[in-house]
Order: C-alpha cells, then structure tokens, then sequence
C-alpha cells in the first residue's frame, strides 16, 4: 500500500531523513521508533506533503506521492493526527470533526450562500456521519464544547475522530498516546485496535511508549539519526544490538 | 421557526442549542421588524443615516468574511467600496442603466478585481499582506482623477437618486432606505448561510490552524483568494448601494481614510461575528457625528480613543462584550 524508497530530506546542513526505505502492505500496523530526532516526525511530514524530499520516491497505492499537492493528500485517503494537537481551538469539537470530511464535499462558496438543496443534503449527510464517528469515541457529550480546555486524552481522541470521518485507508498517528496515564494507554489501545478492524485501517504510528507500540504493532521500524537502523516484529526489535544501542538501552 | 420538538428532551446539549437557535431567530426577527418600523417614525435625515449604517454593514459583513474569519487582513477595502460606487455611477451616468441593474455589474465588477488583485495578496501574509492592500487603497485616488473621461476626475459625477415607484407611496429617502435594508438583509443571510456550511469551517480552519487545515484537504490559497474576492464584492456592492443613496460620488469621498475606518469599524464592532458588522456599522456612522456636535476637531479625537477603550474593555468588539452580557450562562458545563 505504501513504499518509502531511499527518502532524503535536508534541511540546511541537517540531514533529517538519510536514504529512507520501508514499505507498509494493506491491513498492517506498523510502530515507527527512534529517539527525538530521528527524523519520525519528519516523515509523516513528507507523507502529508509538507515536506518536499531531496531524493527518493513515495509510493501510495500505486501512485506517486510526491507529485501530489498538499491539499489533494486528505482526499487520496490518506490521514494523520498531530504530535501537539492540530486542532481548531476556536471551533467546537463537532466542526472540528466536519473538518476532517472537508475533501468529501463539494459546496463551494456559492451553491453554500445559496444553500442549495444538494448543499444541505451533503451537509446532512457529513454531519450524521461526524455525529455518528463522535458517539464510536464517546465524545457526544462535549460536541458542541470548544476543541480546547478539555482533557488532553480528549483532545486526542478528537483528532481521531476528525481523522476518521475522512474514511482514511491509510491512518498516520504521531505519538497518539503521549501524555496520557496508563488506564488511558491501555483504553486507547483497544479503542485503535477496534477501530482499525471496524474500518479496515492500516496504520503507522509513531509512539515513544514501548509498551503500547509493542503491543499493538506487527512490525516496527527504528530510525536513528535520520537512518533506518532495524526493521522487524516486536521481538526482533527487541533484541537488536543497534535499537538497544541507540534508543532502548540496556537493563542496568 | 420554533419547532424544538419534546423528543428530543434526552439530549441536553443540542436542545439548549437549538433553543439558543431559536432565541437567535427571534432576535432577528425583531430587529428586522423595528427595521422596517423605523423609517415611518424618523425624520428624514435620521432615516438617512440609518441607510448609511446599512450600507456600511454590507461593506463590513464582508470584510469580516476576510478578516474575521478567514483571518486575513486588509486594510484597502475602502478602494473595492469605491469600485462599486464608481461602477455603478459611471453606468448610470453613461449608459442610463436601471439602477437595479447596475448592483449585479458593480458587484462582479468589484468580484473580479478583487480575484485579480487576491491571487498576488493572497501569498502574503501579515504585515507584508496589509501594506500591499493599504497600497491598493491608496492608488487608487489618483486613479480616478486621472481617467477624467469616464469619472468626472476630481469633480466626480452627480446622480439622480432611485425614485420610488407610484404604489410603494414612500418618499425618497424612505425607498432608498428599503432598498438599502433588502440588500443588506440578503448579504447578511448569504453570509451566514456560508458561513454556517462547509466552506466556513473551512475559512475557519485557515484563520486557526493552516497546517492542520491544509492536512484535513483544505486548498489554502483558494479560499483565502476566494474570500477576498468575495469580501470585495460585498465592499462593491455596498459601494454601488452608496451610489443609489447619495447621488454622488468623487474620489475625496473613498481616500485611504475609508479603508482605515472600516476596518477600524470591524474589530470594533467584533471579529468573526455576524452582529460585529452591524455593531461596527452603527459605530462608523454614528461616532463621528455625534464627536462633530462636541467640536469640529473631535470627531478624530474621540473615534481613536473611542477604539482604545473598546479594545480595552472588550477585546472581542462590542458583539463579544454584548454576548457576554446576554450570555450569563457559562459556557462550559
């Protein structure tokens, strides 16, 4: 479903991603690790398009990635959560939701003025749908509540159902579980399980929380410096000399 | 319009806003029913000047589509408000055009300037974005007086007023009073009705977040380019509207100052609201004409700390601070 092949980025003198290459099949959840640094982040960004890579290819479902524009990735069903929250603080958590169904309607500034009968029956439609996604992640009660000052395990759970709306088949988290206590772990855990069967989701997730990524990924990828440095289940990755070297480190 | 229907008693939250709704709707109503009383009650040149606050609520209802809610800003609208007028009076002047007729050309007129020159702004942002619209504001004087052919040059045109047709049995000023308030009742419902829809959010989502906005598929550069044509528009046709109601126009009447005063009007009146234009409209009228009757150098004076003190004690304009007044119920929980 996804090819990363020989992806470099640079920013300046820094090389962020060094000749990155891994592929993720359709239906899989595969762990992205590494320390803070190691380009994680920096690679959701070439996949959502932020970032244009010096080098490489980018394969999604069969097309090039690269060449699409920034705003056209949401629509291919391609979707992804924020490190630090990328919500909307002064809408309600509700068109925060819509947001992210943004790319399946097609009111334009006019036919929207004018409320055209097929304007109102889209909005009818992406808002049971929104309605519908936010009751899944039990977050009807605070629909209407601005998406901000509201727990940031919430927050969280807000991103995702705005990234789910979209009917995305390939889901990109960035550590959705950082800052959440262990009870909120193992909850967000089944809930993701649950949700990637429910929707036929394939997932990457970037997550520093080794129990979590561990637990719920097939297979993992570690980066390090910008560089691949182990790729394998839970248990190879586990026991490899480089991930321990460069990021789990040795029982004392 | 009240149809809360007693199923729905086991949803709290969307009935207290769906009662809210309601309570909104009322409100409108109201305030339109006292807009169509009013000019039978006023002395002809109060009833004038409420038409100049509606031609400005046109003008500001869609400066505020830019900047309070797609989170642009501009500080040379005054010039698209001037293109309208211009437009209208040159096709009145010219072409004995029906008046009525000049509103959609005045508006497309300033629709697609506004795309023409939106495409370029549109990449700025900031300051760099206010300086080249302030830059557009103040070409634009000199442009007018130069093409003296078709504008009058710095004589400017003067204009028949639209006269009211024998059965409406109004006056002048009363006819172009409701022709000023069905214009400006359509912008406003225009307005929400987009706002309210996927493309609001959309503008919304610009104005907070563009790279979350960008992520959920939202072409930033179309709708920051398309909400300033259509803020333009809205500034043409409150021009053209302008030109009905004062018969007159000449490029002293759209300096720079304009701009300034309507985007001033704007924050005052509260960003991102659709009370905000009509608070604002009613503060650009009024408080220079009312500072005029203190002493002749005031108006200035008291506009600037006026601005001041309203950002002071209500930072999110006068809607902001008349929505916390009305609103006693918090918001959260």
């Amino acid at each position: 479903m996804l090819e990363v092949h020989d992806l470099t980025v640079r920013f300046g003198g820094i090389t962020a991603l060094d000749g990155v290459g891994f592929e993720v099949a359709a239906g899989e959840m595969v762990g992205l690790i590494g320390p803070n640094g190691a380009g994680k982040t920096t690679l959701f960004n070439c996949l959502t398009r932020r970032y244009d890579a010096q080098s490489g290819t980018i394969t999604y479902e069969g097309r090039d990635l690269t060449a699409v524009p920034p705003h056209a990735v949401a629509g291919l069903g391609l979707a992804r959560t924020f490190q630090n929250l990328g919500l909307f603080p002064r809408l309600s958590v509700r068109d925060n939701v819509l947001l992210g169904a943004h790319h399946r309607g097609r009111a334009g500034f006019l036919s929207a003025g004018l409320r055209l009968p097929r304007v109102r029956r889209e909005e009818r439609e992406l808002r049971a749908d929104a309605d519908a996604v936010l009751d899944r992640l039990g977050l009807a009660g605070v629909a209407a509540h601005p998406a901000t000052g509201l727990p940031f395990g919430t927050l969280k759970r807000v991103e995702l159902a705005r990234a789910l709306v979209g009917r995305p088949r390939l889901l990109l988290l960035d550590e959705p579980v950082n800052g959440l206590n262990a009870a909120e772990v193992a909850e967000f855990a089944g809930t993701l399980g649950a949700i990637r069967a429910e929707y036929g989701l394939t997932v990457v997730v970037v997550e520093h929380h080794m129990g979590f990524v561990m637990g719920i990924c097939e297979r993992i990828v570690c980066l390090d410096f910008g560089r691949k440095i182990a790729e394998g289940s839970p248990e190879e990755i586990q026991r490899d000399p480089a991930v321990i070297e460069a990021y789990l480190g040795t029982a004392a | 319009m009240s149809t809360t229907g007693t199923t729905e008693a086991a949803a709290p939250a969307p009935v207290r806003q769906r009662r809210r709704l309601d309570r909104r709707w009322a409100g409108l109503a109201l305030l339109l029913a006292a807009a169509v009383y009013a000019p039978f009650q006023l002395v002809p040149f109060h009833v004038f000047q409420l038409t100049m606050v509606l031609v400005y609520a046109v003008a500001l209802l869609g400066l505020n589509l830019l900047v309070g809610h797609a989170g642009q800003i501009s500080l040379g609208h005054g010039a698209f408000f001037a293109v309208g007028a211009y437009a209208s009076a040159v096709l009145l002047d010219r072409w004995d055009l029906p008046y009525p007729l000049t509103l959609p050309v005045a508006a497309a007129v300033a629709f697609l300037l506004g795309l023409a020159l939106g495409v370029p702004a549109m990449r700025l942002r900031g300051l760099y974005l206010a300086l080249v619209t302030l830059a557009i504001a103040i070409f634009l004087v000199p442009l007018l007086k130069r093409f003296e052919e078709l504008t009058g040059g710095s004589m400017g045109l003067t204009l028949a007023k639209p006269q009211p047709p024998a059965w409406s049995g109004l006056a002048e000023d009363q006819w172009l009073y409701f022709l000023t308030l069905a214009v400006a009742v359509a912008a406003f419902l225009l307005a929400a009705s987009l706002l309210r829809s996927r493309v609001g959010r959309a503008l919304h989502a610009v104005r907070d977040n563009e790279i979350a906005a960008e992520v959920m598929g939202v072409r930033l550069s179309f709708y920051k380019t398309l909400a300033f044509a259509w803020s333009a528009m809205y500034a043409g046709a409150a021009g053209c509207v302008y030109t009905w109601v004062i018969g007159f126009v000449s490029p002293d009447s759209f300096t720079v100052n304009l701009s300034i005063t309507m985007l001033a009007g704007l924050v005052v009146g509260g960003l991102g609201s659709l009370a905000g234009p009509v608070l604002g409209a009613l503060f650009v009228m009024f408080v220079p004409s009312i500072a005029q009757d203190v002493n002749d150098a005031a108006p200035g004076v008291i506009f600037g700390l006026l601005i001041i003190v309203v950002m002071y004690v209500a930072p999110t304009g006068l809607a902001g601070l008349a929505g916390r007044l009305t609103r006693k119920i918090p918001r959260k929980e």
